[in-house]
């Protein structure tokens, strides 16, 4: 409105603008790293259904409720469901993609430790999503005896 | 002036009146009751996160369908209908013509809301305010679920009604001597939040009845077992509701534009830029809808889109953050109650749109996305800045309305209590989802962290709860019992920037 002059609103623009450029190419390249998936990792095929997870690994074994994965080995993740959307989320190590039925999406990851983490369902499925949970056990490369 | 309640009338003179102060008075009674029924429910929900395992909620779907319908409520029945009470009041005055362009279709926009109001209660749905395919087609009981689709629906028909109300009486009522630069601030949130009205709505309502002949059965649209998509719906939804969050925040940001000024005795810094982020933002909204869909698999192409899409809108948000900032600076601020509740408002906004770039960022949103974060981000914006402003702008009506003051004292504690309840509640829940914790859980396994966290943020809320019965208290006992007030300098600001509508509408 004419009678005083503006200049510092337009720095401030330029600075947030600025920040925003900073902010999505950090994003943009953080996630086509992450999303780069190495050619050796092992396929197993998770399924979400109400209100549970099941796991096939590429050998055939089937597992219920527990994921028993080696250190250091990565494996991708393919992943659907038989009736409704879940989420398929090991938040320890940042996995999250939704189980649609009708799709399968996939994500991958590589376990650096041994140990236990928790595996849950982070997308509304009905009466016990609340307690879709399992539990991801990285077990040593070799079993030790 | 307005001065609804100084000369009584019987109750079905301003039922089945059409004059726009009548309407707005209406909406803004409506919005109340459902902002304390609504809020209850949140009570009743952050009792049972307590502690794990079950407190004072029996069972999880009594759980879900009380999120749900919380959900529902405030944001439809609540920040909605008490926007348009604002403009009611205001639009028309601001613009000088004597009422809103269509009185009658106003009149009806409005009696469409207690039917729908009643539709989701009494059905009380599980299925998130999202009614997410296929769960909301082979899973969610009926007919709570039918009921919320078809108050949906008529919530749909009566915010498109309020639109092309606003829109015509902005563009083809204002008087001629007034340019539409000239146009406040906050007629200009009415104009710019109505015109994305007009262009999201439709593709959700499209989706509704998809959904509805989904149901039925006698459709597959978004059912894998007949073939159908539910990507689809979620595009579908997100392509009106990301749009529509701006549609609630646009207008407290208009009723800031009024009280920011007012209170700080010093004319807007630029009204111009005002309006320049208002059309921005407007546009930009649709650019982004899919950063709610990063998660569902879509690919790398598509997510990079969506995320330069949502950065696009933030220098506009940020430029409005500019302008009241600029505004108060060496201005003669009286913190009188809506004042207070502007600047705490404000600050929220800024905290909210920081937390939205996190989750706008892709790699970040695996960490935040369907988590206690979501809850803590968009409540910062719907609680913290959107009711701030709301509840900021009520106290600042209050005497035009009633013709009475509020209690000063009361006012100031209600927001004291309610800020610090805000930021026990909303800034707890992004650390909790950071550490995890799923939303839309009734429970939840004894982790030490979610366990402390969650017992934060249900004292808050509980602080919230309390402040706002204090709100109740002070405006039924002001209404009626309260010092009369001076409505041509209420709050006492004197000089030139004293009342608070441009123009006295001739009708009164
Ligand atoms: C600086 C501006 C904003 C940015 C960058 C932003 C970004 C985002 C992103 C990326 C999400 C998706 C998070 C996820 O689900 O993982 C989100 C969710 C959400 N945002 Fe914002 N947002 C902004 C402003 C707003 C405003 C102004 C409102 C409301 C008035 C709002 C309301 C919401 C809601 C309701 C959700 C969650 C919906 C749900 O899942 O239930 N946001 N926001
Ligand atoms: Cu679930
Ligand atoms: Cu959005």
């Amino acid at each position: 409105m004419g009678h005083h002059s503006n200049w510092p609103e337009w720095v401030y623009v330029g600075v947030v603008i600025a920040l925003m450029v900073w902010v999505g190419a950090e994003a943009w390249n953080a996630e086509r790293l992450v999303e780069h998936i190495p050619a050796d990792a092992e396929v197993i095929k998770v399924t979400g259904q109400q209100w549970f997870w099941s796991f096939e690994h590429e050998d055939g074994t089937k597992e219920i409720g527990e994921l028993h994965v080696k250190v250091g080995k990565a494996y991708k993740f393919e992943i659907t469901s038989k009736d409704v959307n879940h989420s398929f989320n090991i938040h320890d190590y940042v996995v999250l993609l939704d189980a649609i039925p009708g799709r399968v999406n996939t994500v991958w990851f590589a376990p650096m430790e041994v140990g236990e983490h928790d595996i849950q369902c982070r997308e509304y499925c009905g009466l016990i999503h609340y307690n879709m949970r399992g539990k991801l056990i990285v077990e040593e490369a070799e079993p030790s005896s | 002036m307005v001065l609804e309640l100084q000369k009584p009338r019987p109750i079905w003179q301003i039922m089945f009146s059409t004059h726009h102060t009548d309407v707005g008075l209406l909406y803004l009674i409506t919005s109340l009751a459902f902002l304390f029924l609504g809020g209850t429910l949140a009570l009743a929900i952050r009792a049972e996160l307590f502690l794990p395992g079950s407190q004072i909620i029996a069972d999880s779907m009594t759980f879900n369908r009380m999120f749900t319908v919380h959900g529902t409520t405030l944001i439809f029945l609540f920040i909605l209908p008490f926007a348009s009470a604002v403009g009611n009041y205001l639009v028309p005055i601001m613009v000088r013509y004597k009422d809103m362009a269509y009185p009658k279709l106003n009149a009806i926009a409005f009696w469409m809301i207690p039917p729908a109001g009643a539709l989701i209660w009494l059905g009380f749905a599980d299925f998130t305010w999202y009614a997410t395919p296929p769960y909301s087609i082979i899973s969610a009981p009926g007919p709570a679920a039918d009921m919320w689709i078809f108050g949906l629906k008529i919530l749909g028909i009566s915010s498109v009604l309020g639109a092309i109300n606003f829109i015509v009486t902005i563009l083809k009522c204002k008087h001629p001597d007034m340019s539409i630069g000239q146009v406040p601030l906050l007629a200009w949130s009415f104009l710019t939040s109505s015109l994305i009205v007009l262009v999201a709505i439709p593709t959700f309502a499209a989706a509704l009845l998809m959904l509805l002949t989904d149901r039925l059965g006698v459709s597959g649209f978004f059912n894998p077992a007949m073939g159908g998509d539910p990507i689809a719906y979620a595009h579908l939804f997100w392509f009106t509701f990301h749009p529509e969050v701006y549609v609630l925040v646009i207008p407290a940001i208009g009723m800031m534009y009024e009280i920011i000024p007012r209170f700080s005795r010093k004319p807007i810094f630029s009204h111009s830029s005002g309006i320049f982020a208002f059309v921005l933002l407007s546009m930009v909204s649709f650019s982004s809808w899919a950063h709610h869909m990063y998660a569902t698999g879509m690919s790398f192409t598509e997510k990079t889109v969506f995320m330069i899409g949502t950065l696009a809108a933030v220098p506009a948000s940020a430029m409005h953050v500019f302008n009241f900032i600029a505004t108060m600076w060496n201005g003669r601020i009286k913190f009188a109650t809506p004042m207070m509740w502007a600047v705490g408002g404000i600050a929220l906004f800024f905290s909210a749109g920081a937390g939205g770039v996190v989750n706008a960022a892709m790699p970040l949103d695996f960490q935040t996305h369907d988590s206690y974060w979501v809850v803590g981000h968009f409540h910062l914006f719907v609680m913290g800045t959107i009711a701030f402003g709301s509840i900021g702008f009520f106290y600042y009506i209050f005497p035009y309305v009633t013709g009475r003051m509020y209690n000063e004292r009361m006012g100031q504690v209600h927001f004291v209590l309610s800020f610090i309840g805000t930021v026990l509640v909303f800034f707890t829940q992004h650390v909790l989802g950071l550490y995890g914790m799923p939303r839309r859980v009734y429970d939840y396994p004894p982790i030490p962290e979610w366990i402390t966290m969650n017992q934060i943020a249900s004292v808050g809320a509980m602080i919230i709860g309390v402040s706002m019965v204090i709100f109740l208290i002070n405006m039924i006992y002001s209404s009626g019992k309260g010092k009369l007030a001076d409505t041509d300098d209420p709050f006492n600001l004197g000089g030139k920037y004293y009342y608070p509508f441009e123009a006295k509408n001739p009708h009164h």
